[in-house]
């Protein structure tokens, strides 16, 4: 049965080989085992430590580790409200992060500033950091956000593979 | 012993500074009107009357009023169980009061929020800095004069803070209106917008299907 798609293989003819492009597989590796850096601030952060516990296991989508090193992991989870103050510590973390990464904004404290629309709270996240998925939710079910992971594999499957990661505006 | 006994006490040893004990729904509320023996008060109220926990010290800002800032001490007693209310007025051109720190150690990070949110600086204490807000800020953010939403500032190496925007957000409710889908911002359409952006659920004609014959329609509500 012949099938279109990025890894086009028929083990019949081709016997042990897979032909590809350096794009789907590179990218099928990265989508396939983002290692979340839990930036867990908040509440929401309740919610991230039951989407990494047994029932809604966040390991099923290859997010094995909740590296709590900016250095090891590939994308970064806002949970919880941010703070001005707490804003320059997560700016600095994502700064630490290699290249290639992505930022989930968790929960609505996170992408607009939730019910805190105050002198202290960072007005979403994505004032300081480039934005992937936004998750709504107070703090939003653990499914939501899967989702909002499967649609960042999704997103991360179509990025052409040499190309300059986000640029500092 | 009491704690109107042990308020009593305090109003023997200390006199004319301290008012008569007034006692709503149990608890006991003194007040002292000259702010600066607040710390001897504080000493002779743990040694002597064995108020050795301070529960909390915060801060009233009776806008217009003067004087403007209240003081509102907290002490119990862990051996006798009893609380005690200790109030104390500062006006606004000292802001200043003696710090307690030398009474209960634990005062000085009830004093920093105090200095972090209401201005008034403490005498004596030790370290005396911003404990929420970050260095540097310049407001003082429960002031009643302070808006909500905060005023622009510079928060240094990370971003320009702008006010927190507030009217005409998608999710401000109006007041009255009998349910909520009045109260809904849905509902409304405010004045600005152009005609065509007035959607939502007010009465507006739905098509309806046309009659097919033999076919019951329900209506749905």
């Amino acid at each position: 049965m012949q099938t279109k798609t990025d890894v086009g293989y028929n083990s019949k003819v081709e016997g042990g080989v897979v032909h590809t492009r350096l794009d789907a597989a590179a990218n099928w590796c990265r989508k396939n085992s983002l290692w979340p850096m839990p930036m867990g601030l908040a509440c929401c952060a309740i919610e991230l430590m039951a989407v990494g516990a047994s029932r809604f296991d966040i390991s099923r989508f290859g997010s094995e580790v909740m590296r709590f090193s900016p250095r090891q992991s590939d994308v970064m989870i806002v949970a919880g409200t941010v703070t001005y103050k707490m804003a320059l510590a997560v700016k600095r973390i994502y700064d630490q992060m290699a290249e290639p990464k992505w930022v989930i904004a968790m929960g609505a404290c996170a992408s607009t500033g939730g019910m805190y629309r105050s002198y202290a709270v960072l007005q979403g996240v994505d004032h300081i950091l480039p934005v992937d998925v936004y998750v709504a939710g107070c703090p939003p079910r653990p499914e939501a956000l899967l989702d909002a992971l499967i649609k960042l594999q999704g997103k991360v499957a179509k990025e052409p593979f040499l190309t300059t990661q986000k640029q500092v505006a | 012993m009491s704690p109107l006994e042990l308020a009593q006490k305090l109003k023997v040893r200390f006199g004319n500074l301290i008012s008569e004990p007034k006692e709503f729904r149990g608890e006991i509320t003194v007040e002292l009107s000259d702010a600066d023996v607040i710390a001897e008060v504080c000493a002779f109220a743990k040694t002597d009357l064995g108020f050795d926990f301070l529960v909390d010290i915060t801060s009233i800002d009776n806008y217009g009023e003067d004087p403007r800032w209240t003081l509102v001490y907290h002490l119990y007693g862990l051996g006798h169980h009893g609380a005690l209310r200790l109030k104390t007025a500062v006006s606004e051109e000292l802001s200043e009061v003696l710090t307690v720190t030398g009474v209960w150690r634990t005062a000085e990070w009830h004093e920093r929020e105090i200095f972090d949110m209401m201005g008034i600086r403490f005498r004596g204490h030790p370290d005396l800095r911003r404990i929420l807000m970050w260095e540097g800020y310049p407001h003082y953010p429960l002031r009643k004069d302070f808006p909500l939403a905060g005023k622009p500032t510079e928060e240094p190496e990370i971003a320009f803070t702008e006010g927190a925007p507030e009217e005409g957000g998608p999710f401000v409710t109006v007041a009255g209106g009998k349910d909520a889908m009045s109260r809904e911002p849905r509902a409304r359409v405010p004045e600005s917008a152009p005609a065509d952006l007035s959607t939502g659920l007010e009465a507006k004609e739905t098509p309806k299907p046309p009659e097919t014959p033999g076919v019951e329609t329900k209506e749905f509500i």
